[in-house]
């Protein structure tokens, strides 16, 4: 499923890793659990999260996730948006819940890990 | 190629630096992208444990041709019953650290899966030391 999809989706819109848009995700995990997405072994990732930390940017680092999206309405401050940048990563803010906007993106297609 | 660096207890902004500095080390020597991933989340658990526990620490990487081998000596409370500690889903974490999406009892076992050779010691009310070694 394209980034520019997603966005569509979720009504998110792209703080940063714009030209990332057209990139094709193959899987959706959504956490709030930085412990539980550490575990993950699994390639082209979206990570659905409403932890909206610094934390949260660096075990994306970590795990090679480039795809977040911020649920709930959640905001990235400075410090995570330069860290992001840095890491070339792709971050969405979205208004839904979680529950939500992990719904219709299974609806829609994108799968979970397990 | 001996690295070193140092941890402060309690502070979160900094946790993951020393696994964000060897993950560009090990992009550039070239190592495959799951052998970094595996050898950084390794890292990046022991750190946020020193922070999450301990009063300070310190990493001591050694990367060779073949290996890299982190020790992570921390200074603090110590872990009274290692086998207890190794089981997923044991904490003794504060809300802090829940709140900062860790503290779920992952920590000591994911590092396990993620290292080829993995070692640990713990003195109460002295501290932990870590040693982990993954073969490139």
């Amino acid at each position: 499923m394209q980034i520019s999809k997603i966005c569509q989706l979720l009504s998110a819109r792209i703080i940063c890793g714009e030209e990332l848009s057209t990139a094709q995700i193959e899987r959706g995990y959504s956490s709030d659990l930085m412990s539980d997405v550490l575990t993950l072994d699994t390639d082209n990732l979206l990570l659905i999260t409403g932890m909206c930390n610094l934390q949260t940017i660096r075990t994306s680092e970590m795990a090679d996730i480039r795809f977040i999206v911020f649920v709930r309405n959640k905001k990235v401050n400075d410090d995570m948006l330069a860290l992001a940048k840095e890491n070339n990563l792709c971050i969405l803010e979205s208004p839904f819940t979680l529950f939500k906007a992990s719904g219709i993106l299974y609806q829609a297609g994108l799968k979970p890990v397990y | 190629m001996k690295l070193q660096f140092t941890i402060e207890g309690g502070n979160f902004s900094n946790a993951g630096h020393a696994a964000s500095e060897i993950k560009k080390m090990l992009k550039q020597l070239g190592i495959e992208a799951r052998c970094i991933r595996n050898i950084v989340i390794a890292m990046y658990e022991a750190e946020v444990n020193v922070v999450a526990h301990a009063f300070e620490g310190q990493i001591l990487v050694d990367i060779e041709t073949d290996k890299i081998t982190t020790e992570i000596i921390d200074k603090g409370p110590g872990i009274p019953d290692i086998e207890l500690a190794m089981q997923e889903g044991y904490s003794t974490a504060s809300k802090k650290v829940r709140e900062m999406g860790f503290g779920a009892g992952m920590g000591l076992p994911n590092i396990k899966k993620n290292t080829d050779e993995f070692y640990i010691e713990s003195t109460v009310n002295s501290g932990t030391t870590l040693k982990m070694i993954n073969y490139f």
